[in-house]
């Protein structure tokens, strides 16, 4: 019984460090403009299905493959804040929103277009010989999404907590005519904000992908997990969205595997519902307040 | 006579979506001049300091900057260029901490933070209150604290022009007086300054000249002494 916990952990943890980077894409664009990027999950899907493509299709070594692929999905963000985000300034956050929404219906048929309905593999980083944990096992690809997820993590919290680009941009979130009055290039941060979180994106997606395996839809759940792990740790609290997306990840392993695996999904999505009914600024979401 | 002007508007005309906010303002201000801007609530008077720093589009007019056209400028290049701006109501950065919203005020000097440092210094040495409450995050601050805060956040990016919007808002008396006293202080020290007040007495009474406000025109521009005596002025603005 321990051992299978303990296994059910383990994996909880490393779809927990997916959920985490897609959870964070979303709170740093959050952060930087309140608005929700459900094309979050597109990002996801984008870098794992174009390191394959590249690699298995072009014969690129995967490293190679996967630096190209996560050039490219930035170059997708940069574009979508620079001619669908921006362009809409002074709209609704709602309107901005819905926004993104078409954006990753427009992806997610792109990808349908270039690489078809099929479900596609991609080869694990270092080796499918399992490392034992006592009775559980782990795969070195789970201690890559771990590892990788964690420095990708640290990186983003030095980012914001540590330089003066991070803090201006949390500056342009708190008070955007103020970010003006200091001399931000306001538009700037916004496009390192989506930058930002495509590269977050596609990493994830690479990381999991050899796990996972993944497809032209890969996004949606993905995006709506990330969402859930989002609002569970407090929306625009970026070490919260982690810690909300770990403990999804968690919550859903433990209940796929004491439970029923058929559940899984709804448990996570159950949570969220709870989150937003009892805590809607989430678990580590400080409620709104400011002097004025 | 003083030379040429630092800051000449001319014409300068705003809107807000269909509706007019500035029917052709024109004034100037000369290097080293204190100049105050008083009028009622809604005459434009934030308006006209959000055109000049980019913030509103000018839509039609020009405001020249040291000789340069600025109306067309990004906000980020006007600072850059020397007019920092206070904005009404303070709007610190509130969940940051003093410290990070004064190092904002100076992120146009980003690439030296050696002189930041020093510039720093310079600002905790005026408002010695901000050291103390370097650490705590800028929504904590009392009223007069946060706008001390919005002020040397201003003059951290090295004014060349400083735009003060409302300063004793919403102030207790002693601490307006502070702020004057402080607004006289930095004027004395060689800022020039362009101060937009409700508070007309309080601030014709620190200015070198003055310009009345109403409905988004200037409707009179003297010496501020001269308003200050002027019966009509006395009636409308400033209270007896």
């Amino acid at each position: 019984m321990f051992d299978q916990i303990l296994q059910f952990i383990l994996t909880g943890i490393t779809v927990g460090a997916t959920y985490a980077l897609v959870a964070l894409g979303f709170a740093i664009i959050y952060n930087a403009s309140d608005v929700v990027n459900f094309s979050q999950g597109e990002f996801v899907m984008l870098g794992a299905m174009s390191t394959i493509a590249l690699s298995a299709g072009n014969g690129l070594p995967l490293w190679l493959a996967a630096a190209c692929s996560v050039a490219m999905v930035i170059c997708v963000g940069l574009m979508l804040q620079r001619f669908a985000i921006a362009p809409a300034r002074g709209a609704s956050v709602v309107t901005t929103i819905i926004i993104t929404i078409g954006a990753s219906i427009f992806l997610r048929g792109l990808a349908l277009l270039l690489w078809g309905k099929d479900i596609f593999g991609m080869p694990h980083f270092s080796g499918e010989v399992p490392l034992r944990i006592g009775e559980a096992t782990l795969l070195p690809q789970n201690l890559w999404v771990m590892g990788g997820a964690s420095v990708l993590v640290l990186g983003v919290h030095y980012f914001f907590n540590h330089t003066t680009h991070g803090k201006a941009i949390l500056a342009c979130s708190c008070n955007r005519t103020a970010a003006h009055l200091v001399g931000i290039n306001v538009g700037m941060m916004m496009l390192i904000a989506y930058g930002l979180s495509a590269l977050l994106g596609s990493l994830a997606g690479i990381l999991v992908a050899p796990i996972t395996f993944t497809s032209y839809d890969a996004g949606v759940m993905l995006g709506l997990k990330g969402f859930s792990a989002a609002i569970l740790g407090g929306m625009g609290n970026p070490m919260g969205a982690v810690a909300g997306g770990l403990l999804l990840g968690l919550i859903e392993s433990l209940a796929a595997g004491l439970i029923s695996s058929g559940y899984k999904d709804a448990i996570g999505f159950v949570i969220l519902l709870l989150v937003l009914f009892f805590r809607p600024s989430g678990l580590f979401g400080k409620a709104s307040a400011e002097r004025v | 006579m003083p030379s040429e002007a630092l800051l000449k508007i001319a014409g300068l005309t705003a809107h807000y979506g269909p509706i007019q906010a500035l029917h052709g303002i024109s004034l100037e201000v000369k290097p080293g001049e204190l100049v105050a801007i008083v009028g009622a609530n809604g005459a434009g008077k934030t308006t006209l300091l959000l055109t000049l720093s980019g913030v509103q589009r000018a839509s039609g007019g020009s405001i020249s900057f040291d000789d340069r056209e600025i109306s067309r400028m990004a906000s980020h290049k006007i600072v850059q260029s020397g007019i920092c701006h206070v904005p009404e109501g303070r709007q610190v950065f509130a969940p940051l901490s003093v410290e990070d919203n004064l190092r904002l005020g100076g992120y146009s000097l980003r690439s030296d933070q050696d002189r930041l440092d020093q510039e720093l210094d310079g600002i905790y040495q005026l408002f010695p209150i901000l050291k103390e409450k370097r650490k705590q995050t800028a929504g904590t601050l009392s009223g007069g604290q946060q706008q001390m805060l919005a002020i040397g956040r201003a003059l951290l990016g090295r004014p060349r022009l400083l735009l003060l919007d409302e300063p004793s808002m919403g102030l207790a008396p002693l601490l307006v007086e502070e702020i004057f006293r402080v607004i006289r202080e930095l004027n004395d020290k060689g800022v020039t300054i362009l101060l937009v007040e409700q508070n007309a007495n309080a601030a014709l009474r620190i200015a070198d000249r003055g310009y009345v406000l109403e409905t988004g025109r200037v409707i009179l521009g003297a010496a501020a002494d001269e308003l200050l005596a002027d019966e009509a002025v006395r009636r409308a603005y400033l209270g007896h």
